[in-house]
């Protein structure tokens, strides 16, 4: 069978949560129900063995698609296409095995997720066994080695607990035991986030040498936009549940289109202000609205200097402009030339 | 105005942990100034000790963590040897706090009407409506619309962004001299990092606040302070103006700190890193906290200390710059 060049689609995902009150209080009080769309019609695909990320502020989402994508979250409505296979469509937990263990997710937090009584070598082993993929003793401890060899750390190390590592060797264990039952493609959330940066480097640096050694495909979600520049492909930029703008990570930061890509662009603290800029740069004021209530039409336009009566009216969809996908009226009628 | 007297002075501050296998050193020698409108950034990674410092300035070190020697003093004034209740008059009325989590920092059961003019009476002689008048200008000050309203809600009625405000309104209520400000922009979101970042700044040249501030974001820094300390296993392994210590580090930990802080401009297929990790309290080596991982290490950096000393524009500890021979705090 010939290999598909398409990974992984995702098709106008939607998420929503129930974030009604109370029973009583909607039987007494007359309170309505209420749904947060986590996401509301998220569509973009991966190319296998690129990394495609997802960057926004907390709440537009993009850890939502993460767990949809993997099957933490179930769909509200949508579609997720993994190697031709809708993942919709696999109900029973024994169809979905097989595509599970070529999918595999690393977390943000490398204290959170590891178990804390257990030795590295049974954590970095689980998958393995959860599949089972190796029944043999032996064969299990000399792969849990090579696994740990993988990621820079010694074989002896699996005899040790989580506690005895720092951050950064916390999520090489992470990095490890999702490589264990050797998936295709790697879901990572905010896997630097809790890192000093030197350490974030280090980390960085590992996910892109296995990538390349390993042939293995990431989605990646971030809201550090220079980790996002450095270790993406291409780059999908989140705002209250949509995505605003796609486009090749250096197309992005050499030539943002929407203006809420320019205004997280602008607002990343520059290691060589200008001169005299202490305390002059006065950033955008705004914050993301509440996703209980989002603005009608373009979500973004009560912040946006360019909104007129059709963006506050008229919720305009991810079309191309130039080499990149853009969400918004003012970009796709040209009123808003590039920067 | 910034080479007046410094307001704070720390020298050799040590900080200590006993512990049931020897005492630990968290804080090692740790000397440093600040002038009135100056805004010195501490930078390290998680355990360098930069936190600790700043605790132990405004005496909330926990115990069993203590000061073990050295002296703070503020104005001219001693301040760690003061007793709890001359300390906890300090606190707030001369040094204001803002930390990193802006929820566990405000009692939720009160508006925060009642917490600001609460913290106003506590350290200035105001009267009730003089203190609330105090309470609605520290919320305009912060930026803080529709303050007339919001002087009557609760903490859970405003977002992540608005809540770090209200923080930073709590540590100006008495007008102190000295912020101590740790990681105030963890905020959710990046636009709003930007906003107390210039709100941060806007404090140092309008009142004349001196900041210290704890982060471990070198870009937060590089945009907000005028002089950067950079801590490594408890100590300050150099210090400088801003600019010198982003563009020509001398210290070898600083210099990879700086260029493995990834870019958005020029694309990599490495980032530049750091081998290794920062030792833990329990095994720091022998001569150079650093010398393990260091590049550049040799013979004396294994056996001896070094103390920071001059080096190109900027102090450092670290015997590549003995030669310079020149006592580092005369």
């Amino acid at each position: 069978m010939p290999e598909r060049d398409v990974l992984l689609e995702v098709n106008d995902l939607e998420r929503h949560f129930d974030v009604s009150p109370p029973a009583l209080e909607r039987l007494l009080r007359g309170k309505p129900r209420l749904a947060l769309k986590a996401l509301d019609g998220v569509t973009f695909s991966i190319k296998r063995g690129e990394t495609f990320s997802l960057v926004g502020e907390s709440g537009c989402g993009k850890t939502t698609v993460a767990r949809c994508v993997v099957g933490l979250y179930r769909p509200t409505s949508g579609h997720i296409v993994f190697d031709g296979i809708d993942l919709g469509r696999l109900t029973r937990r024994k169809a979905m095995a097989p595509i599970r263990r070529r999918m595999q997710m690393i977390f943000q937090d490398p204290y959170a997720s590891l178990n804390p009584r257990w030795r590295v070598r049974k954590i970095v082993a689980e998958p393995l066994v959860t599949h089972g993929l190796m029944a043999d003793k032996a064969e299990l401890r000399a792969r849990v080695a090579e696994l740990l060899e993988q990621v820079r750390l010694a074989p002896a190390d699996g005899d040790k607990f989580p506690h005895e590592f720092s951050g950064g060797q916390r999520q090489r264990i992470s990095i490890a035991r999702a490589l264990a039952a050797d998936p295709e493609f790697l879901v990572c959330d905010e896997p630097t986030s809790a890192l000093d940066v030197s350490v974030q480097a280090q980390i960085l640096n590992l996910m892109k040498d296995l990538q390349r050694r390993l042939r293995l495909t990431y989605l990646f979600i971030s809201h550090n936009l220079s980790v996002i520049y450095q270790i993406s492909d291409r780059i999908g930029v989140m705002y209250l549940g949509r995505l605003v703008e796609v486009a090749t990570a250096d197309r992005l930061f050499a030539a943002p289109r929407h203006p809420y890509t320019r205004l997280l662009l602008e607002t990343i603290p520059r290691l060589d202000p200008p001169d005299g800029a202490l305390g002059e740069r006065e950033p955008v004021a705004g914050e993301v609205p509440n996703p209980i209530a989002p603005p009608s039409g373009c979500a973004f336009h009560p912040r946006c200097p360019s909104a007129n009566e059709r963006c506050r009216q008229e919720r305009p969809s991810l079309l191309a402009v130039g080499g990149t996908f853009v969400a918004c009226h003012a970009v796709q009628e040209g009123r808003l030339p590039p920067a | 105005m910034r080479n007046s007297e410094p307001l704070l002075k720390v020298e050799n501050l040590r900080v200590e942990v006993p512990t049931k296998r020897g005492t630990l050193v968290a804080v090692d020698d740790v000397s440093f100034s600040i002038a009135p409108g100056e805004v010195l950034g501490v930078v390290g990674e998680s355990g360098a000790g930069k936190s600790l410092t700043g605790a132990a300035i405004i005496g909330l070190l926990e115990p069993p963590l203590r000061i073990a020697g050295g002296r703070i003093a503020l104005a001219g004034r001693r301040i760690d040897t003061l007793p709890y209740e001359a300390m906890r008059r300090i606190r707030g009325k001369e040094i204001g706090a803002i930390f990193q989590d802006p929820l566990t920092s405000l009692n939720p059961l009160f508006t925060i009407g009642h917490q600001l003019v609460e913290t106003v009476r506590t350290h200035l002689d105001l009267g009730p409506s003089e203190a609330r008048a105090r309470a609605l200008s520290l919320l305009k000050e912060v930026g803080i619309a529709g303050a007339d309203d919001r002087i009557a809600h609760y903490p859970h009625q405003f977002s992540g962004g608005m809540r770090q405000r209200v923080i930073i309104a709590l540590a100006l209520a008495a007008n102190p001299r000295l912020i101590i400000a740790d990681e105030p922009t963890t905020a959710p979101d990046v636009s709003i990092q930007a906003q107390i970042i210039a709100l941060l700044k806007r404090l140092g040249r309008d009142h004349g606040t001196a900041i210290m501030l704890v982060t471990h974001d070198m870009r937060v820094i590089a945009e907000t302070a005028h002089r950067v300390a950079v801590m490594y296993a408890g100590r300050i392994v150099e210090i400088g103006p801003v600019r010198t210590i982003v563009e020509q580090p001398s210290h070898p930990y600083t210099i990879g700190l700086m260029a493995s802080i990834p870019r958005t401009a020029g694309r990599r297929d490495r980032l530049q890193q750091i081998d290794g990790t920062m030792p833990r309290l329990n095994a720091i080596p022998q001569g150079c906290p650093f010398n393990p991982r260091c590049i550049e290490a040799f013979d004396r950096c294994r056996r001896e200390r070094p103390d920071l000393m001059a080096a190109k524009a900027t102090e450092a500890a670290c015997w590549l710059y003995a030669d310079a021979k020149q006592p580092a705090h005369a």
